[in-house]
């Protein structure tokens, strides 16, 4: 456990310190979302229809953008060969990166969500529906994301086969997500959505660590 | 006491046999020096010793005992230097090797490890600046950290350890390595060589791959 929370410390870190990865996800977020109005025209009655979906889509296309660099500076410097021999479990370095990954990523998106809600037009009453489906969505996109980084170390094009590998398993939470809002939108009740998102977490926070730190065993021989 | 003992070691990379019927003994107090043109295996052979790549064939024991039987414990005796330095830019040297010491359960005990490789007065520079010696030498003292504790680990594996150096940091790796010997550990060397060969001449063997090759 100690070694688990001697990796985030460090990859929160770098993330501070290096400061890029993180900014250019949240700058992503922001930028993209900020495009479709300009596509789809400002009409207020469109807007907030849209505005759940949008959000959605934008935050898992952003949640992707850091994923290449979730493993490959380790590898690339020898470090993943000494998280290997250290005493800390595999597994349980995959976790600490996974975690690290989604502080420095989802928690942001997170924080910036409400922001693009105002700008969308999105009633007061969609607001908390938006933020605990990101809540729950959010730490599966870092997961599931992990298997594909994990997967594609050391190869040539690595970002495109993350994407190829890691969007069609992303479309459930997206799917999920936006309806969370659009029921909230329409007055339905969203409860059920949300334990399904619940549900996809728990489902990945069950394999996705196991199978990521078999792709990074995998990637070192 | 027994060291370690490695019988008919094969290795296959992707399709090809990089070395076979490799046999070798290193009782404690000992190292080895692993020699042979690029491509014969040393690194490899290092990386099967580490646990970090399978063996197409053989078996690999300490103190008498297969490694296989308890990989955990194998992987708590090993330092293991690669050709890469894991060191982050974004961290000071202090912190670089304040992080690899705590997790490997290793009292951090820090001025001393970059005191004998003489990078104490960059402590609190950040890694970016350091040079490839200066990245080279602090890697290299994360096997300063451990080697006055009851837990640190008894075998070093050592990928070319020299690489990099200067004369000066090359003297100070082989105190390092003989104060290890000096200790009963055991060190295993991959080199092409040169002063730190010499510097350990008199308590180490000797390993050419090429002997080995298919």
């Amino acid at each position: 456990m100690i070694g688990m929370l001697l990796l985030i410390r460090r990859d929160l870190m770098l993330a501070f310190r290096g400061g890029t990865d993180a900014a250019m996800a949240v700058v992503f977020f922001i930028l993209a979302a900020t495009l479709f109005p300009f596509g789809v025209g400002p009409d207020p009655e469109v807007l907030p229809r849209i505005g759940g979906g949008v959000i959605w889509v934008v935050a898992l296309l952003a949640a992707m953008l850091s994923l290449e660099r979730m493993f490959s500076a380790d590898y690339e410097d020898g470090s993943l060969e000494q998280f290997v021999l250290s005493p800390l479990p595999l597994v349980l370095v995959a976790l600490a990166k996974i975690i690290a990954h989604w502080l420095t990523t989802g928690v942001l998106l997170l924080v910036a969500a409400p922001v693009l809600a105002v700008f969308y037009n999105l009633p007061a009453a969609a607001f908390l529906p938006l933020i605990v489906s990101m809540l729950l969505g959010t730490p599966t996109l870092s997961l599931i994301g992990a298997i594909g980084a994990a997967l594609t170390l050391g190869a040539r094009r690595s970002g495109v086969l993350i994407s190829l590998l890691v969007l069609p398993l992303y479309i459930p939470v997206l799917i999920f997500g936006a309806l969370v809002v659009d029921g909230a939108l329409a007055g339905r009740d969203y409860g059920n959505l949300l334990m399904v998102l619940g549900g996809f977490l728990l489902l990945a926070l069950a394999a996705a660590p196991w199978a990521t730190a078999a792709a990074l065993r995998q990637s070192i021989e | 006491m027994q060291g370690l003992t490695v019988k008919e070691l094969d290795c296959i990379r992707g399709d090809r046999l990089v070395f076979a019927g490799v046999a070798l003994a290193v009782k404690p107090g000992r190292a080895l020096l692993l020699s042979g043109a690029n491509g014969s295996g040393k690194s490899s052979l290092l990386r099967i010793l580490a646990g970090l790549l399978p063996p197409a064939a053989g078996s690999l024991a300490w103190e008498g005992e297969n490694i296989d039987e308890d990989t955990e414990a194998h992987r708590r005796r090993i330092a293991y230097i690669g050709h890469a330095d894991p060191v982050k830019p974004g961290l000071t040297v202090c912190e670089n090797l304040e992080f690899w010491a705590r997790l490997y359960g290793l009292e951090p005990e820090i001025e001393p490890a970059l005191y004998q490789f003489g990078i104490e007065q960059l402590a609190d520079l950040p890694a970016r600046y350091l040079s490839a010696g200066q990245r080279r030498r602090l890697t290299l003292a994360r096997l300063a950290v451990g080697q006055n504790s009851p837990w640190g680990p008894p075998l070093w594996l050592l990928d070319e350890p020299a690489t990099g150096l200067d004369p000066s940091a090359v003297a100070m790796l082989a105190n390092t390595i003989l104060a290890h010997l000096a200790n009963e550990g055991v060190a295993i060397i991959a080199s092409h060589g040169g002063l730190l060969d010499e510097s350990l001449s008199g308590h180490a063997d000797r390993l050419d791959l090429q002997d080995a090759a298919p």
